[in-house]
């Protein structure tokens, strides 16, 4: 186990390396624009651009910049004051990124955590409810609004949910976030939109996923021998065939739900603005700005990488006869 | 994940004839079988040729555009007025604003767009137009073409660099396997929106001038590049894992035997064996891009305006949703159409050509 939770460290800080390295070359190869005319701002000298390009180190080669891009990453995340050129800083605005990181953290928490939730629950009752009705009309219902949930963009979804319930009846409010710590109810009541837009795309392929995993299971000879040994259907159900088939649903959850902890809802947000992680990455994007988009790569990429972990170590302890490799 | 191996113990003719419902199967194909199934599926039928008839219908755009609307996709008519049932209507009215003499209070009028005319205008504004004038319907049908063209287009570059990649992996193993898994791995890890929207509004600044390649900053091939580029892992992952389990089996090392060279036995002993999965996969990751697609349109990260794509007319319609809401909700049912026809035939087709096969989109 600590061989195994040592090695999958070291290749989460390959991953890292890789992922940053990736986003920083795609910017240099790439042209969008010289960085340093753009801090200048507006008709500058040509004596500005020289001295600004000598301060930010755009003279260098590009692996030093790569370096001095990544120590500047990592001493954002130290706590305590930082000087003006000693951490990572939006090319566009001079903001510090690590900042902006953790001022959408609230936001992106809230929507994932609360999302993850609803989606969850509803799709497993979902994909059991079919799953145990197969083939009856509750059944075909399930599997068409399943679909359907599958089918439709997120963003249009949001759009269409915003301008229905918040714009033509004002019966939600328009868009933002309230703080949990301001007003809990008004931060519940701007969430339950985007909760449940969110949600929607998940529930319909987890529900589907589990209900054919459930249907695969329920022919397995050990139920059998549950039914033969006269259990209950619901003890049989809960006991020996969710416990198998929740199994795929683990690993499927967990890198959603990391890749939307990471700020990958950014069509969410953008939609509902919710200020969170996934909108400034939209918004950074738009400016072509290098580092809050290496930050929130690497922000999100950790989520990724941490969460494929944790899920492999979930999977040992759901089924012993997975041993971590 | 280590899923238990399924051991394809239904593969005998008894136990097959017995799926068909008693009908005989001896000598015939297991492709003409699977069409025998897909055949009894009326929904998947229905839904394939829904997606046919988006196709068929969206090409037609020129022809549409030219003898039924009078007007190209990016024409504006800021200024027209058109016939509607026999009354004259401006295109766009209200906007500026009137200043009152004695007061000096500004008073600002609402600009509204012509909404849909459905058939009074013969044909023009069917409907409605958007803020600068423009016939929504031809845009609709100019931005279903590159709409499908996207999706379609990056499905198959996706699904074929995926297939080689497996094959590679899955036949040589050893570090040609570890390089591809790794690589895999790699664009696995990164939020995969992040990714594209990054690359292609990168891109879409100057375009793409390296390495001899050349591409304009407003082409398509940007968003179908960027689009199978990030969807490679969804499709390679799961194939190279079935292309090892067949590597195993004695038909390969029977092939290896009487020396059939490394490439004859990827494309003529795996490739087959994997070929239902592959369809399956092809048919649900085009769906899947059209939706990446739009997203990426509607970041302004995809197709750039003013040329049309249904994620653009989204964009574009938004702003306008409180006064104008047919521009949003046009362009997304279509998706929605499009996109539903082709998971219910994606899903039809997966158990007809393998009703015990775990082909799926991870979206």
């Amino acid at each position: 186990m600590g061989a195994f939770l040592v090695r999958r460290l070291l290749g989460m800080v390959a991953v890292l390396f890789a992922v940053s390295f990736l986003v920083f070359v795609v910017f240099i190869i790439v042209p969008g624009g010289d960085p340093a005319s753009r801090i200048a701002g507006k008709n500058p000298t040509q004596q500005n651009i020289v001295n600004i390009r000598k301060k930010w180190g755009f003279d260098r080669p590009f692996y030093v910049q790569y370096v001095r891009m990544m120590e500047k990453a990592g001493n954002g995340l130290l706590p305590g004051h930082h000087g003006p050129y000693s951490v990572l800083r939006s090319f566009a605005n001079q903001t510090d990124v690590a900042n902006e990181i953790e001022r959408g953290l609230p936001a992106t928490f809230s929507l994932s955590i609360g999302a993850g939730l609803i989606w969850l629950f509803w799709g497993i009752l979902v994909g059991v409810i079919a799953a145990v009705t197969a083939g009856r009309w509750s059944d075909r219902l399930i599997t068409i609004v399943a679909l359907i949930g599958v089918s439709m963009p997120v963003f249009w979804l949001g759009i269409v949910a915003r301008y229905f319930l918040a714009e033509k009846n004002t019966w939600f409010p328009d868009g933002g976030y309230v703080p949990l710590t301001k007003d809990p109810a008004q931060w519940l009541f701007h969430l339950i939109l985007p909760w449940l837009v969110l949600a929607v795309l998940f529930i319909g392929f987890y529900g589907r996923v589990l209900r054919s995993n459930i249907l695969d299971t329920i022919n397995e000879d050990y139920v059998r021998t549950a039914r033969a040994k006269g259990l209950t259907s619901r003890r049989v159900l809960v006991k020996h065939v969710l416990r198998n088939s929740l199994i795929p649903i683990v690993s499927l959850f967990g890198l959603d739900f990391a890749s939307v902890l990471g700020g990958g809802a950014i069509l969410t947000e953008t939609v509902f603005e919710l200020r969170g992680v996934g909108w400034y990455a939209a918004q950074s994007v738009g400016d072509l700005d290098l580092p809050p988009i290496m930050g929130v790569t690497l922000y999100g990429a950790f989520f990724i990488v941490m969460f494929s972990t944790v899920i492999d170590l979930v999977y040992t302890w759901l089924d012993p006869r997975i041993r971590p490799a | 994940m280590a899923e238990p191996a399924t051991e394809l113990t239904l593969d005998t003719a008894q136990l097959l004839a017995a799926e068909e419902h008693g009908g005989s199967i001896v000598g015939l194909s297991p492709w003409y079988l699977a069409w025998r199934r897909l055949r009894r599926n009326f929904v998947a039928l229905a839904s394939f040729g829904v997606f046919v008839v988006i196709m068929i219908t969206c090409s037609t755009a020129p022809l549409y555009a030219r003898y039924v609307a009078h007007t190209g996709p990016n024409a504006t008519h800021v200024t027209d007025f058109v016939s509607v049932g026999g009354k004259r209507r401006q295109v766009i009215s209200g906007g500026g604003f009137t200043i009152n003499p004695k007061t000096g209070a500004v008073t600002v009028k609402a600009v509204s767009v012509l909404g849909p005319t459905w058939w009074h205008a013969r044909g023009r504004y069917v409907l409605g137009a958007d803020e600068l004038g423009r016939d929504v319907a031809v845009r609709l049908l100019y931005g279903g073409i590159n709409s499908l063209k996207i999706g379609v287009g990056s499905a198959l570059i996706c699904t074929i660099v995926a297939v080689i990649l497996a094959l590679i992996g899955g036949y040589f193993g050893g570090w040609a396997d570890a390089i591809i898994a790794r690589f895999l791995d790699l664009i696995w890890a990164f939020p995969v929106l992040l990714l594209a929207i990054a690359l292609g509004s990168a891109l879409s600044i100057n375009g793409f001038h390296h390495f001899g390649i050349d591409v304009a900053s407003g082409s398509l091939w940007i968003p179908t590049l960027v689009i199978s580029y990030v969807l490679i892992p969804y499709v390679g992952r799961p194939l190279r894992g079935q292309i090892l389990g067949l590597r195993q089996k004695e038909f390969i090392e029977a092939a290896i035997a009487q020396g059939a060279s490394p490439l004859r036995i990827m494309f003529s002993e795996l490739l087959p064996n994997v070929a239902s999965s592959v369809l399956v996969f092809f048919t649900l990751i085009i769906a899947n891009n059209m939706l990446t697609e739009a997203g990426l349109s509607f970041l302004g990260a995809g197709v750039r305006p003013p040329n049309p794509s249904w994620g653009v007319l989204i964009a574009e319609g938004q702003q306008r949703i409180v006064t104008a809401p047919w521009l949003t909700l046009v362009p997304g049912i279509a998706i929605v159409l499009t996109v539903l026809s082709l998971n219910v035939f994606g899903d039809g087709l997966r158990d007809a050509l393998d009703p015990r096969a775990k082909v799926r989109m991870e979206h």
